[in-house]
């Protein structure tokens, strides 16, 4: 039987690639808008793209955030996909600072400062690998069967720093520093980049979270 | 530093695959949804369709490609040609592509740039660049793929571009496309030096070294049409020849 998966519609998200992918790996993607549907999903997805403080208004202007927050409370599991990954911390500081679903200790931050002459470009667009930090297991995650170094696809400027390391699951090197790539706690994951977008691993993504 | 990306770019007349010289002399070389899924199978980083007549039957014809093209390619997929409202965005995005890219509505109106960045994230925004160089040694901004001309410097364009909003840039010279002579790595590097977001180099690739050249010159990532769509060589023989000089491609 496929696995239903719901894709939170709040206006800001590029749903259609997200639910083609998961049509991909025999899931059966629908679209929620109301605290309702969302507290009767199964496996709840979170997208999202443009800037942080628009997405989280948008969010509760239509009266979505306890809801989300209270479906991660039930244990369900819940996947965040590039800004939909950085809702999920406490605050983010992008044009001005807004607070998140803090469902993820921590914060985001700008990939690098603002006007730097040096060093890699921001946004971040392109191809990475992902890292496993040190003392991580990816064993009954979104990475179960991922190898190390694999490529996935990034789009961004801002990045999740949790504020315990265990909370990240991969890294990204960017400038020459670890980036959380996916953050992750309990039954509450975070792609920075877009699985959707990655090309086979990004679907055997998607195909090990609807396992877990 | 992410990998280097290669890009395949294909030219669009609904609802066949083309490719001309110059932008122009357009031959069919078949349907562009098979090729993009062969290329996805190749290992292709990014999938850039461009409309190229951008008739009311040709965008119907085009969203329709898209939304086939996103079932069954997993990578980025890049739209241009003829958008000119927030309207024309949202149905291309709507239909499955994860960027627009924009010309000739941008040099009409530059306004544009910020209303499609601030309405769909400036990460959806690539601004299409096609250049000339003049006798007088400027390269100058072209629409209607290469025969309007703008009287636009294009390094001043490409300076103007950023601060309205882009999130990425595809720099075309004209001059080069469809002619197998490699890139304009002239033009790539003087570019390069104002771009501070990411530069997709296009026009004249006809060999897998060529991607080395652009990439030296200061390009983030490479497209490639006639060599590609003709077969002269694969996805691979051009990561390859990246990887080869040491630089990082997604294998």
């Amino acid at each position: 039987m496929s696995r239903r998966v719901a894709v939170l519609d709040y206006g800001r998200g590029n749903l259609f690639s997200v639910a083609r992918a998961f049509e991909r790996v025999d899931a059966e993607p629908y679209f929620v808008r109301t605290a309702e549907t969302v507290l009767g999903a199964d496996a709840l997805v979170l997208p999202g793209v443009g800037a942080f403080g628009d997405a989280i208004d948008a969010l509760a202007r239509d009266a979505l955030i306890e809801p989300v927050i209270e479906y991660v409370a039930s244990g369900r599991p819940l996947l965040g996909i590039c800004l939909g990954a950085q809702l999920l911390l406490d605050v983010s500081v992008e044009l001005g600072e807004h607070r998140g679903l803090g469902v993820i200790p921590g914060r985001v931050e700008r990939l690098a400062p603002q006007g730097r002459a040096q060093g890699p470009k921001v946004p971040n667009v392109g191809w990475a690998r992902l890292k496993r930090p040190e003392g991580a297991s990816w064993t009954g995650t979104i990475l179960d069967g991922i190898d190390q170094g694999t490529y996935a696809y990034f789009v961004h400027s801002f990045h999740p720093v949790p504020a315990r390391s265990e909370h990240v699951l991969a890294c990204q090197i960017f400038d020459d520093e670890a980036s959380a790539a996916i953050v992750a706690r309990d039954n509450v994951v975070g792609c920075q980049f877009h699985p959707e977008k990655s090309g086979e691993a990004g679907q055997r993504m998607l195909a090990a979270w609807l396992r877990t | 530093m992410p990998a280097v990306r290669v890009i395949s770019r294909l030219d669009v007349k609904a609802p066949n695959l083309v490719k001309g010289i110059h932008l122009e002399g357009l031959r069919i070389i078949g349907d562009p949804g098979e090729y993009a899924r062969r290329y996805y199978a190749d290992g292709i980083d990014e999938i850039v369709y461009t409309d190229i007549v951008a008739s009311l039957y040709g965008r119907n014809s085009i969203l329709d490609l898209v939304e086939r093209t996103a079932r069954g390619v997993f990578v980025p997929i890049t739209v241009g040609g003829g958008m000119r409202t927030l309207d024309d965005v949202g149905a291309v995005l709507r239909a499955g592509a994860d960027k627009v890219s924009v010309n000739t509505a941008a040099v009409r109106n530059p306004d544009f740039i910020r209303e499609v960045s601030e309405t769909f994230g400036s990460q959806c925004l690539v601004i299409a660049v096609e250049t000339i160089r003049g006798s007088d040694g400027v390269w100058r901004v072209f629409t209607d793929n290469g025969r309007e001309q703008t009287g636009l410097d294009a390094l001043e364009w490409i300076d103007r571009v950023q601060t309205l909003g882009a999130g990425e840039i595809m720099l075309t010279s004209v001059d080069r496309e469809g002619t197998f002579n490699g890139f304009e790595t002239d033009l790539i590097r003087e570019v390069a030096k104002r771009a501070r977001i990411p530069l997709i180099a296009h026009g004249g690739a006809g060999k897998p070294d060529d991607a080395v050249d652009a990439v030296d010159a200061g390009a983030d990532a490479v497209s490639f049409a006639g060599i590609l769509h003709y077969q002269r060589v694969t996805v691979a023989d051009i990561k390859k020849a990246l990887a080869d000089r040491g630089i990082e491609v997604r294998q």
